[in-house]
């Protein structure tokens, strides 16, 4: 059998950051295998441009920050296998490979999970009415647009604000298409001001919070959606409904991490993130193996994805080597107000990187750390998001039986 | 002129013809939409009934038991997927009365083995069920089929051995011209020597066509919810609850593919297209389920309708509306189940009418599964892709279906010619994303294959374009 140091599954930025970081860690034998026909996952079909701020300084667009990625790949002569489907993964990281030269297996020493994320459909939404076509998930439509060049619909209503649904919005504009309303379930929206700002008010569209679609209308193609005014529990309120007239509905309802694969190797996963849950070197229960990028929990910008996938491709690196400590973690636990963390378990005695969202919006929060009852750090935000993802750094105690990342008010 | 005119590509229709294609006679299939098994066919509950639930001397009960016998062989021979997972009807305190009903019902109709259970032995089956359950009917011949697989690998296997099919062709007239009917769509017609009505809810319309105004049908509208795989060991067999005044209850079953069936509600309705789904009803579709199963998961994938035929006698009506017209209607459920004894019988009678004579020597009876990859073992798989590389692109990423699987199925009988068709065909897009990764790919490979332009590549056919021409092409 065919064995390789460290398998990186996935080509996305998750899984070129990690390759990089795994060979300038001293493994020379890595292996990407990417699924599509060229490495960069999502960002290649992501043709505008707000990728890279944080990373590079500058705005690039999806393909450009990928290529940036892909080039260091190239410079380092890591081996990619496009085209190639990975089906299996045992806990002993045996990889079983899909392509169309056949079926292979690879015994690797390390393998690291990058598989990205995929739309949820409209089936997850269980909108009432009919089955027409004309409804697509945003990739859907960018992938009609950009990859095959054709116009997915004329009059479009969209269904979720962030940043993707926001984006679509511009794009379908661009293209020729009337964009009539943005709904969002949520009293606010998720994407970014600047995204609200430059795709929205910048082309008249309205964005209607607090509103969702509650009926599809059409046989056939699409003919309208009823769109209807929720209550703070997020249920319709009987006598808001409002019907548009339109030939598509574009959902951008949120992303779920594409975890066939960690299923498979019989990892839990964290019902809040979907994704495995890892340790501050992104390894998941499994010994040898790790995960990054969106597959872990979504994130909302590219570049934490990369800086992220550097540390798992680096502790895979140091696994491989037999340099990776093997100590018993502490698990992190996700307190008053905070939705999830990342990782779910640090080493004690070290200085951790906590990535965390919140529950809900807010101003004027402070949010700390706590170990055994006693406050770590804290940090003020004017603003808290869900949409927007925060760090904290937690200098863990040695000795702590305990961990809590928790919100309260400004005192 | 053809020997014999199908009027519907349901189950019914389908595996009719593919009953006469064994024959020398010439056969044509007529359906009003772009494929087949768009009707009920494509959407119910795909349950091999045991036959305890029909009327004892009814046309249901007797071809109920009849076909489930005949389900697991033909399915085999068609390549189409077919679970022996045997059915509970689960009781409540009270339903004591009800379940043994049904278990002498069940005998009376000739459904063997059958068992009540008590709550201990249940629960051993299957652990999920509510503790509240505490008697059980147990049906061990049951099974689950996939409906529309089993309604197109029919009709491919029909087509195979010559038998024709025209699309898009709704019958709305027929003439009686002495030898043979001419049956019209439109301006279009063709003439046949003798005629099988399978027109699932417009089967009363198109028997009025001949003359026939005696049958009437009122569409019963189903919702459902269809989880994602994840939860299809949810139940290993498929649960009823007993019926009460309220009706019958929902039931939860695995699907012959993998996943999670919820469903389905009854409601009459009086428009025959109205698929639609609503709130209440998928609402109502949620508490039934939970009635029996209390954790069930609500990881939906899709919901849909289905709306069945609900024929004036209370019974399927099998008659002749003409001298030489074969009509099936109210083939409401069991029919699926009963659909292969039916087409048994439409043979037999039209043997004896003389119409179908002579076997012929040559005709094809068996068929690939359509989507076989997944299925197969690493070394079986690579010995596919060696042969034809094209069996190692996987295409539709959820189920995994290759590129060879959904090519293969745009050069087979029936030739799909929609999104749709590809979905009831291989599952490409029939998974958890819905097809929001594969459906670009899969419309590009109908464009191809067909050659046909992008832009023309439908949902559904007519009316459901997918897309509108080329984009304007500003920042690409
Ligand atoms: C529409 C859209 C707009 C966005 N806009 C912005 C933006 O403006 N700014 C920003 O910073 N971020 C943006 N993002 C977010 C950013 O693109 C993602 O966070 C980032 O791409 C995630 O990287 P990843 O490598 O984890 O996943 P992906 O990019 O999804 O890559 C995963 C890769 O793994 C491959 N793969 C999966 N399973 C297998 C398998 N079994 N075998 C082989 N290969 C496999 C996939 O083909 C894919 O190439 C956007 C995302 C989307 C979807
Ligand atoms: C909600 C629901 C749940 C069910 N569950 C089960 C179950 O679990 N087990 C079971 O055994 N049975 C079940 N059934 C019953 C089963 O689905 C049907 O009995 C079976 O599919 C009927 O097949 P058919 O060919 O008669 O009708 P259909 O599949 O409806 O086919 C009729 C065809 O005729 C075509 N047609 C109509 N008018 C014309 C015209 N004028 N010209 C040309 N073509 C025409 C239609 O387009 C259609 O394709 C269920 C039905 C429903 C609705």
């Amino acid at each position: 059998m065919k064995e390789r140091s460290v398998l990186i599954v996935g080509g996305g930025p998750a899984g070129l950051a990690a390759a990089v970081a795994a060979y300038d860690a001293g493994v020379r034998d890595v292996l990407i295998v990417e699924r599509d026909s060229r490495v960069g996952g999502i960002l290649k079909q992501c043709i505008h441009p707000g990728f890279g701020l944080h990373r590079f300084g500058c705005e690039l667009t999806g393909p450009e920050y990928a290529e940036r990625y892909a080039e260091e790949v190239r410079r380092r002569g890591i081996e990619v296998m496009t085209e190639t489907f990975v089906t299996g993964v045992t806990p002993e990281r045996v990889v079983t490979l899909q392509s169309r030269e056949g079926i292979e297996e690879i015994r690797a020493g390390a393998v690291v999970l990058a598989m990205g994320c995929r739309e949820r459909p409209r089936g997850a939404l269980n909108i009432p009415g009919t089955r027409p076509a004309g409804i697509y998930t945003a990739g859907t439509a960018q992938r009609l647009i950009n990859v095959e060049g054709y116009l997915p619909g004329r009059r479009v209503v969209i269904l979720g604000s962030g940043d993707i649904g926001l984006i679509t919005a511009r794009r379908m504009t661009l293209e020729g298409a009337k964009v009539l309303a943005v709904c969002e379930l949520l009293p606010y929206s998720g994407g970014l001001a600047r995204n609200i700002e430059q795709c929205l008010n910048d082309f008249d569209i309205p964005l209607l919070l607090s509103h969702t679609v509650t009926e599809i209308h059409g046989r056939e193609r699409l003919t309208g959606v009823t769109v209807s005014k929720v209550d703070e529990n997020r249920r319709p309120i009987p006598g808001t409904e409002r019907y548009f007239e339109c030939d598509t509905l574009l959902l951008s309802v949120g992303l779920i991490p594409e975890n066939e694969l960690t299923e498979k190797l019989g990892l839990p996963l964290d019902r809040r993130t979907g994704g495995a849950a890892v340790d501050t070197d992104r390894q998941t229960a499994i010994p040898g193996v790790f995960a990054c990028g969106n597959v872990l929990h979504v994130h909302d910008l590219v570049d934490y994805v990369s800086g992220e996938a550097e540390l798992a491709g680096k502790a895979a690196a140091a696994y491989v080597k037999g340099e990776l400590g093997g100590e018993e973690k502490l698990a992190v636990t996700a307190g008053a107000g905070i939705r999830y963390t990342v990782p779910q378990r640090v080493r004690r005695g070290e200085t951790a990187e906590v990535y965390f969202r919140f529950c809900d919006v807010s101003r004027k929060v402070e949010v700390y750390a706590e170990a055994d009852g006693t406050p770590l750090v804290s940090k003020k935000l004017l603003r808290a998001a869900p949409g927007e993802m925060q760090k904290l750094k937690v200098p863990v105690p040695a000795d702590s039986a305990n961990l809590t990342i928790k919100m309260r008010p400004q005192a | 002129m053809y020997d014999i005119l199908i009027i519907g590509g349901g189950v019914v229709g389908s595996l009719c013809a593919e009953a006469f294609s064994g024959y020398g006679a010439s056969v044509r299939v007529l359906e009003a939409q772009s494929d087949v098994a768009m009707g009920a066919s494509g959407a119910n509950s795909g349950i091999v009934h045991a036959g305890f639930d029909a009327k004892p001397g009814s046309l249901k009960a007797r071809f109920n038991v009849e076909g489930a016998c005949l389900m697991p062989a033909l399915c085999a021979r068609l390549g189409v997927k077919y679970v022996n997972n045997g059915s509970l009807v689960v009781g409540f305190p009270g339903d004591e009365g009800a379940i043994r009903a049904l278990y002498e019902r069940g005998k009376e109709n000739g459904v063997a083995p059958l068992e009540i259970l008590d709550a201990a032995r249940l629960r051993e089956l299957e652990p999920n069920v509510s503790p509240e359950a505490t008697v059980a009917l147990y049906a061990p011949s049951a099974g689950i089929v996939c409906p529309y697989s089993l309604t197109v690998a029919a009709l491919g296997v029909a087509m195979d051995n010559g038998v024709k099919l025209s699309l898009d062709f709704r019958v709305d007239r027929i003439e009686d011209r002495g030898d043979c009917y001419r049956v019209f769509s439109g301006e279009r017609f063709f003439d046949g020597r003798y005629l099988v009505n399978c027109a699932g809810l417009y089967a009363d319309e198109v028997a009025a066509m001949a003359g026939d105004n005696s049958v009437k049908i009122t569409p019963r509208s189903g919702e459902y919810l269809l989880l994602d795989r994840r939860c299809g060991k949810t139940v290993s067999r498929t649960v009823f609850v007993a019926p009460t005044k309220m009706g019958k209850g929902i039931l939860v079953s695995p699907t012959a593919d993998g996943n999670l069936i919820l469903g389905p509600t009854s409601l009459d309705i009086e428009d025959k297209e109205d698929k639609r789904t609503t709130g209440e009803g998928l609402a109502r579709v949620l508490d039934g389920a939970k009635r029996s199963v209390p954790g069930v998961p609500s990881a939906v994938i899709t919901s849909f309708t289905g709306l069945r035929a609900v024929g004036n006698t209370g019974d399927f009506i099998i008659k002749k509306s003409a001298p030489r017209m074969l009509t099936f209607a109210g083939i409401e459920s069991p029919g699926l189940t009963s659909a292969p004894a039916l087409a048994g019988y439409a043979e037999k009678t039209l043997c004896d009418e003389g119409i179908l004579a002579e076997k012929k020597q040559d005709a094809v009876s068996f068929r690939r599964p359509a989507r076989f990859m997944a299925e197969l073992s690493a070394a079986e798989k690579d010995a596919w892709i060696k042969k034809d590389p094209a069996y190692g692109r996987i295409v539709c990423r959820c189920e995994e279906v290759t590129e060879g699987e959904i090519r293969d199925a745009l050069r087979e009988n029936p030739v799909p010619r929609t999104l749709d068709g590809i979905k009831r065909r291989v599952r490409a897009g029939m998974g958890r994303c819905q097809g929001g990764f594969c459906s670009p790919v899969v419309m590009r490979m109908i464009s191809d294959e067909l050659g046909i332009p992008f832009s023309d590549v439908t949902k559904r056919g007519p009316g459901s374009p997918l897309t509108f021409g080329k984009t304007k092409g500003e920042d690409r």
